[in-house]
This record gives C-alpha cells, structure tokens and sequence, in this order.
C-alpha cells in the first residue's frame, strides 16, 4: 500500500475515533444546554459524570488528526488554515470556552448560580466545535478552497459560508447530538433518565436523517464531485448501504428499548457515514486541487511516521482499553472521588 | 497593528500563556506522586491529603494546558501558514510523538485524578509516575521542535524545498537536546519554588501544620536539586549557541565587536545605535572562558552580520540578565538551604526563612518566561535560523489583531478565574471536621 494512503487512513481512522468519542461528549454538552423538565438535575450530573474522567483523552485524537495532517501533508494543512482561518478559529475557541468553563463548572461547587453560568458558557462552546468541524469538513468536500501562492482566492468567508458547508455543520452537530443520547441511555439505570434521553435520541436521529438528505440534495449545487463520489462507486455504496442499516438497527433498539444495541448501532453508523465520506472524498483532501499525493510528503518521511504512529499505537491502545475498562464498567459514581477532600 | 506584528503578538502571548500550565503539568504530578509515595511508605495522612490536593491543582491546571496546547497546535497553521508548509514534514515527528506522550498522560491522569477506590494502591501509584513520565517526554518532543527552528539539520535545500528529509535527524537536531534538558529543568525550578512559596506564605499566615510543611518539605528538594542542575545545563546550552549561533550569543552578551578574550557582562543597557553597552560589570575574558572554556577564545560580535538581522539586542539582553539573575538566586538560596537544613535541622519552624522562600517563589517563572523571551526574540528576524524570515511565513489572512485581541481577552479572563479556584481548592487549609482524628494538625 502506498504510505501517502496508508497515513491518510490513519487519520481518517483517527477523525472517526474522535468523533465516536469526543463528538459524543461534544454532543453531551449540547444536551446540557436542552436539559429540561423535571429531572433537568439529574440529567446534568449524568452528563457530567459520563464525560469526566476521559473528556481530556477523548480530545487528544483531534491533536492527533492535525500533527499527522502538518506532517504528512503540510500543503493541505496549509491551505486549510490560509482559507478556512475563520471556522478553524471559531473551532478554536469552542474547545478552549468547553474545556475551561467544563472544569470550572466542576470546581464552583457550592455557588449554584456561578455554576449555572459556567453550564451555560460549557453547552454554548460545545455546540460551536461540532458545528465549525462540520462547516470545514464541508468546505474542503466542495470546490470552494483555492488557495494560489498563499493567498486565498475565495477570501476568507465564501470559502466556507455557503449551504452546502453549513448544512454539513448542522449534520454533524446532529450526529454527535444523537450519538451522545444514545451513549447516555447507557450511563444511568435510572428508567425515567433513560426515557429523556431515549426520546432524545430519536429526535436528534430523525433530525441527521433529515440533514442527511439536505446534503445530499444541496450537494447538487455545489459539491457535485462529493456527490458523484458518494453516489457513483461500488465500495462508497456498499458503506453506505451499511450505515443505513446500522441506523435502522439503532432506532429499532432505541424504540424497542435494548439500549447497548443501539449504542453500538449508532456508533457504527456515525463512524461508517465518516468512512463513507472519507472514501468519497478520496483521493483529495482539499477539493479541487489538493490530492493525498500531490501534497504528501516524501515516502520516507511518510514511513518513518507511520512506525512512529506503530509504537506510540502499541502504548495508547493498551492505556485506553485500561482507561475505559476502569470507568465505564462499573457505574460507580466517578463524582464521589472529587468531593473527597 | 500590523499583521506580522498583530501575529507574532498572539503566538507570543499564547506561548507565554501555555507555557506556565505546561510547566505545572510536568512537574506538579512529580510532586503529587512523591507525595503520595511518602504516605503509602510511611501512613502519614499529611502526605495523602497533599497527593489529593495537588491532584485536584493538577485537574484544573492540566485541562488549561491541553486546551492552550491545542490552540498552539492550530495557531502554527493559522499564523504560520507558510512555516508549515515548508516545515512541517521536518518537525511533524515530533511533534507526533507528543501527541502519543499527551495522549499517555492524559489517560493516567485520568485514572489517578478518578480512580482513587478503583484500582489498586500499587496502581495508583504507578499512574501516577506514568504521567511524570509522558509529562516529561512530551515537553521534551516540544521543545525538540523549537530547537531545530533554532538549529536546523535533516534535510538538504534543492531549488529552494526540504529535500531529502531525514525526521529522527531533524529531531535530534544540535539545539534540540540541551534546549529540552534546559527546558524540562526549568519546569522543576519554576514550580518546585513558586509551590514551595505559597506554602510558606500559608504556612505563616496560619500557624505551624504538617500539610503545609510537609509540602515546602516536597516542593524545595524538586525545586532546589533542579536549580543546581540548571548551572550545569546552562552552561551546555551556552556554548551550544555559542557554535551555532554565534548572533544570538552577541545580542544575548550585548556583544557588538568581534573580539578574542571577550568580558562577561553583568547587567547592562545595550545600545544598537552608537554599537556599544554602557553600564554593566564586566569580568574579562570572561565570556571567551563561558562559551569556549579558554580564556582567548574568538567571540564574534553583531558586526558580523548587518544590522537590520539583528534582534531587539537590548530587549534580549535584559531578558537574559534576568534569567541568570533569578537562576543564580536560586541556586544560591538552594545552597544555603541545604547547608541550614544540615546543620540545623527542619526549617519549616524559622519563620525567617520561611519569609525568604516566600520571596523567591515566583522567581522561577520569571526566569522561565525571560529565557523563552530570550531564545524567541534572540532568533529574530528569523522563524528558521538562517533559513526563513519570520515576516515571509506569516498568513496572508488579514485582521490577525481581531483573534490577537479576542484570544487575549479570553486568556486573561481564564488566567483570573483559574488563580481564583486554585486558592480555593488547592492551597485553602483543610478544616477540622475532614481532619479530626487524622493529627494531621499539629
């Protein structure tokens, strides 16, 4: 295989991983924002406690995505971050409001209303993150990025503040909002809790369904090769075919009550719809001139970070599969730790 | 503003930002990890409460830090779009491999922090050094990256690109190792004193305590062996720059005149116009005998080099003054520390000496941040020594001073809530009710 693909699998790989994980938590946040009715308490500490001990963990795969990126494929990098400077900006923020006011919010214990706030500025920036990656995501699927000697052709706003990017923001926002409320049925065995979130998670799924279908019409527009890319070649089909059912298992499970199915079917199917684009998108990495080879590195850099990728992989997966294993076995109260001393 | 200067000010002001919670991240898990390995050795729960209490600061401090070390990550790309271009496959591995030793501390602080009652003690334990461990390594890999900017190597120059690129050589680059060994030394110093100094200012406003003493007791020795070891790294460093750097060495020195036996000044205003730095305490030969080890080595001066290449000498030359300066306190204080606490047995009784460390404290992140200004502005006007002009890499993208201001605002309302919390959480004395019975109150 050739190192240029192989690296940009390992970070394909890396993107659905993150969203898988750190997009639930993301989602988790917006949540938190539409927390309402009787058990508005108890639903914000479930969302606290699930995200807690491994939201830091969850977002280093997104640091991951990016190092690989400048590494192996700096001109892609470079063209991003000339003409989509504003979405990457506003991501930016987004990570730095959720992750400070997240820990503020935990550490303000005793004020309510300082707390209230921090929750407020925390749901606020998680929301923000899913949907800028989703406006970049789209950008580079669409035509709009030129960037010619360093300078942007389409400035700095038409590169991405058109529908398709937009409807592709609101898609991912859907998505790692249904994701997050299919993993919180699973966080409590409170049957009250879990229906809150159950019928959350159908709504938000019926919602990506809808965003879902506005893409790919909206993508007639101005992201026809995307579109000829999902609709056009054999394996992108057949991913797409599979996602379909995962979401159809999903929402089964989640009608039918069987929560671990359908956390497992909606994970499968958010990570099949980023492998499904990913492969549509392929061979580019900015549409239409930045292809993984025309801006790959030299194969033996390319190589040499893979082995890199290799050992550091021989550590993390290991420490993960710790991690995970001690936090989310066992439904122990993770808040109980903090409040110690 | 302009651009260039609009993004130089956001990149510095994330630096110096990032930097004091990068530094905690690395050492503060050290100290709570000894902290809590005097407790399981010897049952003292002083030694427990100080582990969990400088968990929580190690909570809270932690998460900034990731999140700033994110932003820097992108503002590369953001600010330095023409830099990542063309330097990106060069440094991408280390910059890789932080991203692993991150991901590895992440996860054991995750555990530590989370799993008190449910992994076991040994485990615990081990976690704990494990993110000491990844802490240090991913400063290292850092500050690998900004060593090679400042010497870089592992690669050959074929019609104007990196060609043939060699990423472990381009790593190992000759700046990048006495840099990171200075760097991570310095994260030993700033925290070990400026923790040491708190306590002792808690420790005199509240009357004597076992949590309070032994904290100054754990913070200092971190504090006090790393500053001895600084002379020593230095000096390596010194003479590094000295070789490869011979411009940056001049304007650190104030050193305009090429000269054989060059002084050593102490203090000092240099001024670029007349060529010449009035005021300071010069040794002689001084300088030769530092940097070269004999006492008639060559040093060359600024007039090497025109001078619309030189760096802000008299912005750089103060920073290091202040570097050394605070350094050399330090180590003093450290020496004199060792030797009280040899003859005379525990200090944390005398409040004078407690009213000294109180003093020192925040020396050490002054030297930390005047010796990031040193090594960032002493490389100006280049982004890659020799190679690339800081002004040829930045984004063509306009209005940087709007990010520059909004990222600025948000920083400092960050820097002011964090401070609040930490005296709340971290330092507040722990009341009688979680301590009844414990003796940790003397």
């Amino acid at each position: 295989m050739n190192p240029a693909m192989a690296l940009a699998g390992i970070m394909l790989g890396s993107l659905v991983i993150y969203s898988l994980l750190a997009g639930a938590d993301y989602g988790a946040g917006f949540w938190d924002l539409m927390c309402s009715g009787p058990r508005l308490e108890k639903q914000r500490e479930l969302i606290a406690q699930a995200i807690q001990p491994v939201w830091e963990t969850n977002h280093v795969w997104l640091i991951l995505v990016v190092v690989l990126m400048f590494a192996g494929f700096a001109p892609a990098f470079g063209a991003i971050s000339i003409a989509l400077g504003v979405p990457v900006f506003l991501i930016l923020l987004g990570i730095v409001l959720r992750g400070s006011s997240y820990v503020f919010r935990t550490y303000f214990a005793g004020s309510i209303r300082t707390q209230l706030y921090w929750g407020k500025v925390f749901s606020i920036s998680s929301s923000m993150t899913p949907l800028f990656l989703g406006i970049v995501i789209g950008a580079i699927s669409s035509d709009t990025v030129l960037v010619n000697n360093d300078i942007s052709e389409n400035g700095f706003l038409r590169t991405w503040f058109h529908p398709f990017p937009l409807i592709v923001g609101a898609l991912s926002l859907s998505l790692f909002a249904y994701l997050s409320a299919c993993y919180l049925t699973v966080e409590t065995d409170d049957t009250a809790l879990q229906d809150d979130f159950r019928s959350r998670a159908l709504f938000s799924g019926f919602v990506s369904l809808l965003a879902a279908f506005a893409t790919y019409v909206i993508a007639g527009n101005s992201a026809q090769e995307i579109r000829d890319g999902l609709s056009g070649t054999p394996y992108v089909l057949l991913v797409e075919s599979c996602a379909a059912i995962a979401a159809f298992v999903a929402f089964q499970a989640l009608w039918s009550r069987q929560y671990l199915r359908a956390r497992i079917a909606a994970a499968a199917q958010v990570g099949l719809i980023i492998i499904g684009w990913g492969a549509a998108q392929y061979p580019y990495l900015v549409r239409p001139r930045l292809t993984i080879f025309n801006s790959a590195a030299p194969s033996s850099v390319l190589v040499e970070i893979q082995i890199a990728c290799v050992f550091g992989g021989a550590v993390l997966f290991p420490s993960l599969f710790l991690l995970y294993r001690v936090f989310k076995a066992h439904r122990k109260s993770v808040l109980a730790d903090t409040t110690l001393v | 503003m302009d651009n260039l200067l609009a993004a130089r000010s956001q990149m510095g002001m994330s630096l110096a930002f990032h930097i004091v919670f990068a530094v905690i991240g690395v050492s503060l898990p050290l100290m709570m990890t000894i902290a809590e390995w005097r407790w399981r050795s010897t049952g003292d729960p002083a030694y427990l409460l100080l582990a969990k209490r400088w968990a929580k600061g190690t909570a809270i401090l932690f998460a900034v830090g990731a999140i700033s070390g994110t932003v820097l990550s992108f503002e590369l790309g953001l600010l330095w779009p023409r830099f990542m271009q063309f330097a990106g496959a060069v440094i991408g591995m280390p910059f890789s491999l932080e991203g692993f030793a991150f991901f590895t501390e992440a996860i054991f602080l995750g555990i530590y922090l989370y799993g008190w009652n449910r992994v076991p003690g040994w485990f615990h334990l081990f976690s704990g050094i494990v993110v000491s461990l990844s802490g240090l390594l991913s400063a290292i890999f850092v500050t690998l990256v900004n060593g090679w900017m400042n010497t870089p190597t592992g690669f050959d120059i074929v019609d104007g690109k990196f060609q043939n690129i060699r990423p472990f050589t381009a790593m190992l680059n000759p700046a990048g190792i006495p840099q990171a060994v200075h760097m991570v030394l310095a994260a030993y110093t700033a925290a070990g004193f400026a923790a040491a100094g708190i306590h002792s200012w808690l420790l005199l406003r509240r009357g004597r305590n076992r949590f309070d003493e032994v904290a100054i007791g754990i913070a200092l020795s971190v504090g006090g062996v790393a500053v001895l070891l600084q002379g020593v790294s230095g000096d390596a460093l010194a003479r590094m720059v000295a070789q490869k750097q011979p411009m940056k060495l001049a304007s650190l020195e104030g050193q305009f005149k090429t000269e054989v036996g060059a002084p050593l000044r102490i203090g000092g205003l240099p001024f670029p116009d007349e060529q010449v730095t009035k005021y300071a305490i010069e040794i002689p030969h001084g300088l030769s005998l530092l940097a070269f080890h004999t006492p008639n080595a060559l040093i060359k001066g600024l007039d090497q080099e025109s001078s619309k290449d030189w760096p802000n000498v008299r912005i750089v030359h103060i920073c290091f003054q202040i570097m050394v300066g605070c350094g050399s306190l330090l180590s003093l204080f450290a020496l004199v520390a060792a030797w009280l606490f040899w003859r005379r047995g525990p200090l944390s009784k005398q409040r004078l000496f407690l009213k000294a460390v109180v003093l020192v404290g925040p020396l050490g992140f002054v030297a930390l941040e005047a010796g990031w200004m040193v090594t960032e502005l002493g490389r100006q006007p280049w982004i890659i020594y020799h190679l690339m002009r800081t002004r040829d890499a930045v984004t063509s993208m306009p209005n940087i001073t709007i990010t520059f201001l909004i990222m600025t605002f948000v920083y400092f309302i960050l820097g002011i809530i964090v401070i609040w919390l930490l005296s709340k959480h971290v330092i507040a004395l722990p009341d009688r009710k979680q301590l009844d019975g414990q003796g940790v109150l003397v």
